[in-house]
């Protein structure tokens, strides 16, 4: 672990990354604490400008909304969206991937046609259309992206499995008598957890940036204030009030970019012999 | 004695730190004359390619010299300037590699990739360097110059594609060429062929040849002088025969005497036992390509009419070289591989015709030891659970299993504490010994053990093979040793069965394959093993 560390923190960039994620999530589980009125409350004069009344840092939106109250609670949604969705993608995606490249024959060809059939209808528009269809909330939002993101885990998965499965210690198992199902669980998948983790971080940074586009869209949860929301709503004013949609877009900005930071820190903590040298 | 053309002195090169010592090589010195070959020998982890490569400026980032000089040609080559290296690499010094395929550009035909190297150098007209490249593809006795250079490295053989890197090598006429193991990766017939090759370049040309290698066979062809290294120091040189002959330093001795030797002493007659495995008329063929409506398919047969039978308490050897089918043969007797046709009667059973349950039973009886020690074990399983596993998936307790496991560990002369930690902790003479302690777990008759030593080094695979011969004798096993070391064989195996293309040529006891030959494929083998010459003389 302490050796693992070592090697992450060796890229200067995901630390930062991890730095600025930290602030983000920190700010995410305080929001209730530091802003304890409903971000959807008006408390001052519509158009208010930043920096100009200290209880107000960041201003009011077109209904007199606090601004900085909505990017912390936005913070919540946008995680909260970004993690549970990945990990409905990994649940699909892993088992998929890993059954077509231990069997191989017709089941990868059948899987890999399914798989393909998702990769083939460009996700954004399909998740608009489910979004549409299931009424937006948090979960179908998050049931909408999950079902648009899991194709790539379940390719990575396939691949890492069909190198895995030739190995002497795969054979042996199959030897000593392992049925099928151990030797995934136990011996194959077990080894395919490095690369999952690289890219379930950089898919957090993508279902964030689907969450926010759905929302600028109209089709977020109308319950939760959320940054795409934001954005959204302040996209017919921002002559008049540039920081409306400037916040919340440094706010995804800066997010996204340290889980990609992140995702790189892991690849190459993960995989040391693939790191890049002289650097 | 005239100027050496290569003078080592005191060079130190220092690991990154958390290696396993501090000094890759510490305080080494030596010459290396014109017109004559410098043996480096050492295991692996000794050091013995970190001089080479500091000669040549190659050495990984990390890696860096502190002390002492290289000197070539009056200048100290750990001083020189990247630009300057550049120039004196190919022109001055050259290097071949162990691994042909990987050094050679696999999109790169071999006539311009040998042109490149005068282009690198800003010499001759383009016509001429094509010339050249046909002339040296001739010195290097490739068949058929002028087709081999219009081809692509993956159209030619192993052998082939080392001569093309000696070519290469040559095409400048440096005055000294380095040789990192170059033929650990080649068959035994293609191993003498090149050592032939270098012996002769080398002795038309005058160059000065740095050799390394692990392997004592090819000093004893090849050397003139031998440098041997332990932990990144010289412990002994002197010339080829002064060194083998007669060693002075305790860690040659124990080198040399880790060496199979050639003899196979004439085993009992095993006539009389009961067979616990036969196999008769076991084929197997690849079809690859055919895909596409014109291509015509091409079929490999891998096992073609191979019988085979294996009494109780008997080592089968199973020698041939790459692409003969000796590892095809063994994993259809373990099914991890579907054979055409034949039967593989194991204790009765007939193993080729089981499936689901029956196999898995029937699978308990013959288990198998893998060559290499580190794909072997799952990284990410602990020890006493790799050796455990396979009795808990036929229904043995997690204690009992563990319990055993530790029994297994102490067998294999392992501590019992290894139970607990994870693969990588290991050398790969004991991660050898945690494989078999797994094939054993199950308390099998019958094991094969394909290439099990080939990626040890001599001393670490001297105690393995006395291991399985001692397991095999407290334990009653019946094996199947799979090997391309004829050396190796002769030292396990009671019968012996010589693989060619699918068949098997030649099968016998160990000593009359190696006393009478009856096939034209064994005496070839035979007498391409190296230091076979050296080993008769000496012997009588």
């Amino acid at each position: 672990m302490a050796d693992f560390w070592k090697r992450f923190a060796r890229n200067r960039g995901a630390v930062i990354g991890l730095a600025i994620l930290a602030v983000v999530i920190l700010v995410a589980l305080l929001a209730p604490l530091l802003f304890p009125q409903s971000p959807w409350r008006m408390v001052q004069r519509p158009f208010l400008p930043p920096f100009s009344m200290d209880q107000y840092p960041l201003g009011t939106d077109a209904l007199g909304r606090d601004v900085i109250s909505g990017l912390a609670y936005g913070a919540q949604v946008s995680l909260l969206v970004g993690l549970v969705s990945t990990v409905a993608a990994l649940l699909i995606g892993i088992p998929i991937g890993a059954l077509a490249g231990y069997f191989g024959g017709w089941v990868d060809d059948a899987l890999m046609r399914f798989t393909e059939f998702f990769q083939t209808v460009p996700s954004f528009a399909l998740a608009i259309v489910l979004v549409a269809i299931f009424q937006p909330s948090i979960e179908s939002i998050i049931a909408a992206i999950a079902i648009v993101s899991w194709p790539p885990v379940a390719r990575l998965v396939r691949g890492e499995v069909l190198s895995l499965r030739s190995r002497e210690y795969v054979e042996a198992a199959i030897l000593s008598g392992q049925s099928n199902l151990t030797i995934i669980l136990r011996q194959v998948l077990p080894n395919t957890i490095s690369p999952i983790i690289v890219l379930a971080s950089l898919m957090v940074a993508t279902a964030i940036l689907l969450e926010s586009s759905l929302s600028f869209l109209g089709l977020g949860d109308p319950n939760l204030m959320s940054w795409g929301y934001m954005i959204g709503a302040a996209r017919t004013v921002i002559r008049q009030a540039w920081w409306l949609s400037f916040f919340p877009g440094v706010a995804i900005l800066l997010t996204v970019l340290a889980l990609n930071l992140i995702g790189e820190g892991l690849n190459d903590a993960l995989n040391p012999r693939l790191a890049r040298r002289g650097k | 004695m005239t100027e050496p053309v290569l003078s080592i002195k005191n060079l130190k090169i220092a690991l990154p730190e958390g290696a396993d010592r501090d000094f890759a090589v510490n305080d080494i010195s030596y010459d290396l004359y014109a017109g004559e070959i410098l043996c480096i020998v050492g295991e692996s982890g000794s050091g013995k390619s970190m001089s080479a490569n500091a000669t040549m400026g190659l050495l990984p980032d990390l890696v860096r010299p502190v002390g002492g000089e290289i000197i070539f040609e009056d200048t100290d080559l750990l001083k020189l300037s990247e630009a300057q290296m550049m120039d004196l690499r190919g022109k001055k010094i050259a290097m071949i590699f162990q691994e042909p395929m990987s050094a050679l550009n696999p999109l790169m035909r071999v006539e311009d990739q040998i042109a490149e190297v005068f282009e690198a150098h800003g010499l001759l007209a383009p016509k001429e360097r094509a010339t050249r490249a046909i002339e040296l593809l001739t010195e290097v006795g490739i068949p058929d110059p002028e087709k081999a250079a219009r081809a692509y490295p993956f159209q030619l053989s192993g052998g082939q594609r080392q001569r093309v890197m000696i070519a290469m090598a040559l095409a400048l006429e440096p005055r000294m060429l380095i040789a990192d193991e170059p033929t650990t990766a080649l068959d035994v017939t293609t191993q003498a062929q090149i050592l032939e090759l270098i012996r002769n370049l080398q002795e038309k040309h005058g160059m000065a040849v740095m050799f390394i290698t692990h392997d004592f066979g090819v000093v004893a062809e090849i050397a003139d002088r031998v440098a041997v290294m332990q932990y990144g120091k010289i412990v002994e040189a002197g010339t080829a025969d002064a060194v083998l002959d007669n060693p002075q330093h305790e860690y040659t001795q124990k080198l040399i005497a880790a060496i199979p030797k050639l003899a196979a002493e004439a085993s009992e007659e095993t006539a009389g036992k009961t067979p616990i495995l036969e196999v008769e008329g076991l084929n197997k063929t690849y079809v690859t390509g055919g895909g596409l409506l014109f291509s015509k398919p091409r079929i490999v047969h891998a096992v073609n009419d191979v019988n085979l039978t294996l009494s109780e308490g008997e080592t089968l050897g199973i020698v041939g070289e790459s692409g003969s089918g000796k590892s095809s043969v063994g994993r259809c007797l373990v099914r991890l591989m579907q054979p055409d046709s034949g039967t593989v009667k194991l204790a009765g059973h007939d193993m080729a015709q089981l499936s689901g349950e029956a196999l898995r039973e029937a699978r308990k009886s013959i288990q198998m030891i893998f060559q290499d020690p580190y794909a072997s074990l799952n990284p990410r399983s602990k020890v006493g659970r790799i050796i455990a596993e396979g009795p808990m998936a036929h229904g043995v307790s997690k204690q009992e299993a563990y319990a055993r496991a530790v029994k297994l560990l102490e067998l294999v002369d392992l501590d019992a504490l290894a139970i607990d930690r994870y693969p990588h902790e290991f050398s790969g003479g004991q991660r050898q010994r945690i494989g078999i302690a797994r094939a054993l777990a199950l308390e099998p008759r019958v094991i094969i053990a394909d290439e099990a030593v080939s990626a040890l080094d001599v001393s670490i695979q001297a105690q393995v093979l006395d291991l399985l011969a001692e397991l095999k004798e407290r334990l009653n096993l019946a094996l199947i040793f799979i090997t391309h070391d004829l050396r190796v064989a002769a030292q396990i195996c009671d019968r012996i069965a010589v693989m060619q293309k699918g068949r098997v040529v030649e099968l016998g006891p160990a000593h009359a394959i190696f006393n009478n030959p009856q096939s034209d494929y064994t005496r070839t083998l035979i007498e391409a093993i190296p230091g076979r010459e050296k080993e008769l003389a000496a012997a009588g």
